[in-house]
C-alpha cells in the first residue's frame, strides 16, 4: 500500500458549499467539504445515493446545473489554481484536460452515431490541436493502452457494438486522452459484473502506476473503495462525516454512520456458519434536505444520539487527514475546528 | 467530453402524508389548471348554444333571408352567404350536428383504433402482423375516396357520414396505441400483474391503456378538430346529408366566395378553431390531473 | 423429487427466437436457459448467482410460467406446471409470486400503494371488499409501511419503501414460493440490510420458500441455504452455502469469488482474473461453454460438454477436471 501522507497535494478542496434553490428555498446539498488528493493517490468518496458524492465531483469542475444550483463558498485548488475563480474558458480546458471524468453508464456518455475512434480522436484534437491523422493514431494507441483487443479494428466500431466492460474501457481511454492529472471516476463499475469490475480496477491501478494520476473514486460500494482507495471520505446528507486512511476507516471507524454502514454490509467469509444471522441495520432513511437539518444530520438515525446532538458538531481532527464530525469523537482527544 | 451526465440524485422527497381521496385530488388538480378550466367553460358555452340556441333563434338556416353576400350589419350580425342565407342562423343551428358528428365519429375512430392497436401490441406475432396489414390497407386508401365510396353505396345520411369518417380515420390512433402498448408491455409491473393471475382483458384495459393515456389523449383531441374539418371536405364534395347544416358544410359550401364574403367562411372557421382549442385544453388538463406523478405540485 | 421439495425444475430450456437480422437471414435462436435442473426444499432458500445476461431472470420467470419454457418440466408441489390449463395455472399463481429487481418499474405508476397491494386480492376475488382492506392494512404493517401511506403513489416513495410495497403485494395471497429477482440490487447498502432482514423474518414467520436471484455473492452467502452458479444458460456448480464458500470447485465460481473486492486483506488469497466478457447466448461456444475464459481449458473442453455431476456428497460441478486446490 502506498504511503499515506507526505505527498504534495495536487487537488485541494477547501470548505466547498453548494446550495440548490428548490421551491423558493435554499437547500444546502454540500456543506463544508474539504479534502486533498496527492500525486498517484486514490481517494474514495463513499455514501448512499443522494448524499452528495456526484455533486462533489460536478462542483469541482463547475458543472452543477445552475440555476438551481450554486457554489456558495469554498476553493478548489488544482496545482494552486482556484477552479472556482478561473474564467469560463479556462475551466472548459480543464474539463477533459487536467481533470477527466468517467461515469457510471458509458452508453449515455458515448455518442451512438459516431465510431469510438471518431469520438476519441475528436477529444484529442480539441484539447491538443493536432492533425486528424495524428489524433487517430493516438486513439488507436489509447485503446491499446486500455487493453482493448485488436484496437485497429475496434476504432471503427460504434458504441452499441461493444459490451459494457468494453464501453467503460473506451470511456477510460477518452478520459486519458489528454493525460489528466486527476481522474474523477463516478461509480465507474456499478453497471458492470464483478469479473469485469475487477478488470477495470486492474486497469485503473496500472494507469495510475504509469502516469501518477490521482484518482477520486466515487462509489456506494465499500468493496470498490477497499480495492482501490488509499484514503476514504464518508459522506452523509451533504456532509463529510468522516475521513481517514482505508485501514482507519475499515478497521476503526469513529462515526456512528460509518460504523453502521460497515456493519450492515454482508461480507463474504471463507467458512460461513450454517445459521443466517440478522444484519445490523441502520434504521430509517436519509433525511429530506428540504425539511432543513438542524444539529447533526445523522442524529435521527443514530443509536448513540444525545441531547448535545441537536447542535451541529464540528470536525474533530484526530490526525493528519483524519477527522470525524461527531460529538462522540470530540469528547476524547483531538481539537475542534470549524463548524 | 461529449456526453451528458445524469443529474445527481438529491435527497428531496415529496412525501405528503395526508391520505387523499383520489377523485378529489383529480378534480382539485383540474381546477388548479386555469387553461383547462377556461377550456371547460368555453366548451360548456358551445354545448349550451348547441342545446338551446335553435329553440331561441328559430330561423331555418336554409331559408334565403336577404340579398346574397351582404356583410355583417344591423339585421344580420354575421351577414349572409352566397345564396342569401343567414350565417348566424347557420352557426347556431350547425352547432349541435357539428358537435354530435365530431364526438361520435371520433369516438368511433377511437374505439376501432385503440382496440386494434392494443390487440396488435399486446398479442404480437401473427395477430399483430394481420392487424397491422389491415391498418396499412386503410392507411394507403385515400380517405376521401374511400368515404365517397361508402356514402355512394349507403347514401348520404348523417349516420353513414359519421361511420364513414370513423372508419377512415382510426389508423393513426391504432399505430400510436400499438407503439405505446409495446413499450409499456416490457415494464415489470405488467409482468407483476400477470404474476398475480390477472387475465388478459383486465390487463389491457386496467393496466396497459391507463399508462398509455397521455399521448392518446393528445391524439384524440387533435382528432376531434380533424374530424370537423374532414366533414367540411365531404360537404364540399356534396357527400353529406343535405338536410343538415354543420359548420364544416358552411365552410365547404362558401369556400369559393372567401374573397367576396370573408364572413361566410371566417365565422364557422373561428367556431371550429375555438371548439378544437377548448377540447384540447380540457384534454390536456384531464391528462395532467389523471397523472399521479404531477399531483401535489 | 421428494415430499420435502416444493419446487423441482428438470432440464428446463427457454429459447427465444429473435427477429431476422435482415430480410433473407435465418431467425437466430437465443438460448437464455439451456438445460437447468434444480430443486428447492420447503422453507429454504435457493440462491441463483451469475453474471448479467446468464439467464437468471429468464429462469425465474419460466418457473412461474411467466415466459413459456421451450423444453423440460417444472414441478410445483407435485403438479407439473407445463401440463396445466389456463384456469389451473391461474390457481397455482396464487401460490407462487415474484419480486422484481427494479423497484421503479415493478409498480404501476397509476395505482396508489394500497391498491397495488390489494390488486392480487381483487384479481383473485379473495374475501369481501372490507376484508381486503383489512388485509392491506395487515400487509402494510407486516412489511413496515405506515397505514397513512396507503394512498400515496409509487413515485412518492424511496427505493427501499417501494421494494416493501412489492413484497407486500407478493405476500398478499399467502404464497408458498417467492422468486426474488435481485430484490436488493438497486438499493443502498443501509437499505439493503433492512430489506434482507425483512425477507429473512418473513420467511421464518410465514414458512416461505425462496428462489433468490442475485449477482452479489455476499448477499447470496448471507441469505441462501443452497447456491447454484449459473453461466450462459446452464448451472456450473451447485452446493450448500457452507460447502460452496468453503471449497468452491468450478473455475468460474472461484473466479467470481476472487473478483469480489475483499474488505479484509486476509481474503485476498487466490486471484483469478477472467479475460474478456461472457460470450453471446446466440452463439454459445461448443464443448464447455466456459472454455473461452477458463485458465484450465484443454482440447477436450472445446469439444466435449461437461455434465453437472455430484463430485462430492451434495456438491455438483460441471467440469472435466479437478481444478480446485481446496476441493476435497
Ligand atoms: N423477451 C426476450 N426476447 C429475447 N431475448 C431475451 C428476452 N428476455 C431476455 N432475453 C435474453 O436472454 C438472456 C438472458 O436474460 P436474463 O434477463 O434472464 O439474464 P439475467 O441473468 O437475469 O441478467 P441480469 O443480471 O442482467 O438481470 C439475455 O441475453 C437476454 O438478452
Ligand atoms: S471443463 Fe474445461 S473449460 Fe470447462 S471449466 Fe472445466 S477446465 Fe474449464
Ligand atoms: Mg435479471
Amino acid at each position: 500500500m502506498p504511503a499515506v501522507t507526505g505527498k504534495p497535494p495536487v487537488l485541494e478542496v477547501d470548505g466547498l458549499c453548494v446550495d440548490f434553490a428548490v421551491r423558493r428555498k435554499q437547500v444546502r446539498v454540500l456543506s463544508d467539504i474539504s479534502f486533498t488528493v496527492g500525486r498517484g493517490e486514490t481517494l474514495g468518496i463513499i455514501g448512499e445515493s443522494g448524499c452528495g458524492k456526484s455533486m462533489t465531483a460536478l462542483a469541482l469542475l463547475r458543472m452543477i446545473p445552475s440555476p438551481p444550483g450554486r457554489i456558495t463558498a469554498g476553493r478548489v485548488l488544482l496545482d494552486g489554481e482556484d477552479l472556482i475563480q478561473v474564467p469560463e474558458k479556462r475551466i472548459r480546458a480543464i474539463r477533459g484536460g487536467e481533470i477527466s471524468m468517467v461515469f457510471q453508464e458509458p452508453m449515455t456518455s458515448l455518442n451512438p452515431v459516431y465510431t469510438i475512434g471518431n469520438q476519441i480522436a475528436e477529444t484529442i484534437r480539441r484539447h491538443k490541436g493536432i492533425s486528424g491523422a495524428a489524433a487517430w493514431k493516438e486513439a488507436v494507441d489509447l485503446l491499446d493502452m486500455v487493453h482493448i483487443p485488436a484496437p485497429e479494428r475496434r476504432v471503427h466500431e460504434y458504441p452499441h457494438h461493444l459490451s459494457g466492460g468494453m464501453r467503460q474501457r473506451v470511456m477510460i481511454a477518452m478520459a486519458l486522452a489528454c493525460e489528466p492529472t486527476v481522474l474523477l471516476a463516478d461509480e465507474p463499475t456499478t453497471a458492470l459484473d464483478v469479473t469485469v469490475q475487477a478488470q477495470i480496477f486492474d486497469l485503473l491501478r496500472e494507469i495510475q502506476e504509469v502516469h501518477g494520476t490521482c484518482i477520486v473514486l466515487i462509489t456506494h460500494d465499500f468493496g470498490a473503495v477497499s480495492e482501490m482507495a488509499d484514503r476514504v471520505l464518508v459522506m452523509y446528507a451533504g456532509h463529510k462525516v468522516e475521513e481517514g486512511t482505508l485501514d482507519e476507516i475499515s478497521g476503526e471507524p469513529r462515526h456512528p454512520y460509518t460504523q453502521g454502514l460497515l456493519r450492515s454490509m454482508p461480507e463474504i467469509v471463507d467458512d460461513p456458519a450454517d445459521i443466517r444471522e440478522r444484519l445490523p441495520e441502520i434504521p430509517g432513511t436519509v433525511p429530506d434536505l428540504l425539511r432543513g437539518l438542524e444539529g447533526c444530520p445523522f442524529a435521527p438515525r443514530c443509536p448513540s444520539a444525545m441531547p448535545k446532538c441537536r447542535d451541529r458538531p464540528g470536525y474533530t481532527r484526530l490526525g493528519d487527514h483524519r477527522s470525524v464530525k461527531c460529538w462522540l469523537a470530540s469528547e476524547g482527544t483531538g481539537d475542534r475546528v470549524g463548524s | 467530453m461529449n456526453g451528458t451526465h445524469p443529474p445527481p440524485e438529491l435527497p428531496f422527497r415529496e412525501e405528503t402524508e395526508a391520505p387523499d381521496i383520489p377523485w378529489q385530488v383529480t378534480a382539485r388538480m383540474f381546477y388548479a389548471n386555469k387553461a383547462a378550466v377556461l377550456g371547460l367553460i368555453g366548451f360548456t358555452v358551445i354545448a349550451v348554444v348547441g342545446l338551446f340556441g335553435p329553440a331561441i333563434l328559430q330561423a331555418d338556416p336554409f331559408d334565403i333571408v336577404g340579398a346574397p353576400l351582404t356583410g355583417p350589419g344591423e339585421p344580420r350580425p354575421m351577414g349572409t352567404d352566397y345564396l342569401g342565407r343567414d350565417v348566424l342562423a347557420g352557426m347556431i343551428h350547425g352547432t349541435r350536428p357539428t358537435l354530435m358528428m365530431a364526438v361520435t365519429a371520433t369516438g368511433f375512430a377511437v374505439l376501432i383504433g385503440i382496440s386494434i392497436g392494443a390487440l396488435a401490441g399486446f398479442y404480437g406475432g401473427r395477430l399483430d402482423n394481420l392487424l397491422m396489414r389491415i391498418t396499412e390497407f386503410f392507411q394507403v386508401l385515400p380517405p376521401l375516396v374511400f368515404a365517397m365510396v361508402i356514402v355512394a353505396i349507403f347514401g348520404a345520411s348523417f349516420v353513414i357520414v359519421i361511420l364513414a369518417i370513423g372508419v377512415t380515420t382510426w389508423t393513426d390512433l391504432a399505430r400510436l396505441t400499438r407503439a405505446e402498448v409495446l413499450k409499456i408491455k416490457e415494464r415489470e409491473f405488467v409482468m407483476a400483474a400477470r404474476a398475480i393471475g390477472m387475465r388478459n382483458r383486465p390487463l389491457i384495459v386496467g393496466v396497459l391503456l391507463p399508462n398509455a393515456l397521455p399521448p392518446l389523449v393528445i391524439a384524440v383531441t387533435l382528432q376531434v378538430g380533424f374530424t370537423i374539418i374532414y366533414e367540411a371536405a365531404l360537404s364540399f364534395l356534396g357527400l353529406t346529408d343535405p338536410e343538415i347544416m354543420t359548420w364544416g358544410r358552411m365552410i365547404g359550401l362558401s369556400r369559393d366566395f372567401f374573397f367576396e364574403a370573408w364572413w361566410s367562411v371566417t365565422f364557422p372557421g373561428l367556431a371550429i378553431l375555438f371548439t378544437t382549442l377548448c377540447i384540447a385544453l380540457v384534454g390536456d388538463g384531464l391528462n395532467d390531473a389523471l397523472n399521479p406523478r404531477l399531483r401535489g405540485r | 423429487m421428494t415430499k420435502r421439495h416444493l419446487l423441482a425444475v428438470d432440464d428446463l430450456h427457454v429459447h427465444y427466437r429473435l427477429a431476422r437480422p435482415h430480410l433473407f437471414g435465418a431467425r437466430p435462436t437465443l438460448r437464455a436457459v439451456d438445460g437447468v435442473s434444480l430443486s428447492v426444499e420447503r422453507g429454504r432458500t435457493l440462491g441463483l448467482v451469475g453474471e448479467s445476461g446468464c439467464g437468471k431472470t429468464t429462469l425465474g420467470l419460466a418457473v412461474l410460467r411467466l415466459v413459456e419454457p421451450t423444453g423440460g418440466t417444472v414441478t410445483f408441489d407435485g403438479m407439473e406446471l407445463r401440463s396445466l390449463g389456463a384456469e389451473a395455472l391461474l390457481d397455482v399463481r396464487r401460490r407462487m409470486q415474484i419480486i422484481f429487481q427494479d423497484p421503479y418499474s415493478s409498480l404501476n405508476p397509476r395505482q396508489n400503494a394500497g391498491d397495488i397491494v390489494r390488486s392480487p386480492l381483487d384479481v383473485q376475488r379473495v374475501g369481501s371488499p372490507s376484508e381486503r382492506e383489512e388485509r392491506v392494512a395487515e400487509l402494510f404493517s407486516l412489511v413496515g409501511l405506515r397505514p397513512n401511506q396507503r394512498n400515496l403513489f409509487p413515485h412518492q416513495f424511496s427505493g427501499g419503501q417501494r421494494q416493501r410495497i412489492s413484497i407486500a403485494r407478493a405476500l398478499a395471497l399467502n404464497p408458498d414460493l417467492i422468486v426474488c429477482d435481485e430484490p436488493v440490487s438497486a438499493l443502498d447498502v443501509a437499505i439493503q440490510a433492512q430489506i434482507l432482514n425483512l425477507l429473512g423474518e418473513l420467511q421464518e414467520d410465514l414458512h416461505l420458500t425462496f428462489v433468490f436471484i442475485s449477482h452479489d455473492l455476499a448477499v447470496v452467502q448471507h441469505i441462501c441455504d443452497e447456491i447454484a452458479v449459473m453461466y450462459l444458460g446452464v448451472l456450473v456448480e451447485k452446493a450448500s452455502r457452507r460447502t460452496l464458500f468453503r471449497s468452491p470447485r468450478h473455475p468460474y465460481t472461484r473466479a467470481l469469488l476472487s473478483a469480489v473486492p475483499a474488505r479484509r486483506a486476509s481474503r485476498r488469497t487466490e486471484r483469478i482474473r477472467l479475460e474478456g466478457d461472457i460470450p453471446s447466448p446466440i452463439n454459445i461456444p461448443p464443448g464447455c461453454r466456459f472454455h473461452t475464459r477458463c485458465a484450465y481449458a484443454q482440447d477436450r473442453c472445446r469439444v466435449e460438454v461437461p455434465e453437472l455431476v455430484e463430485k462430492a456428497p451434495g456438491h455438483w460441478e460441471a467440469c472435466h477436471f479437478e481444478t480446485s486446490p481446496r476441493a476435497g
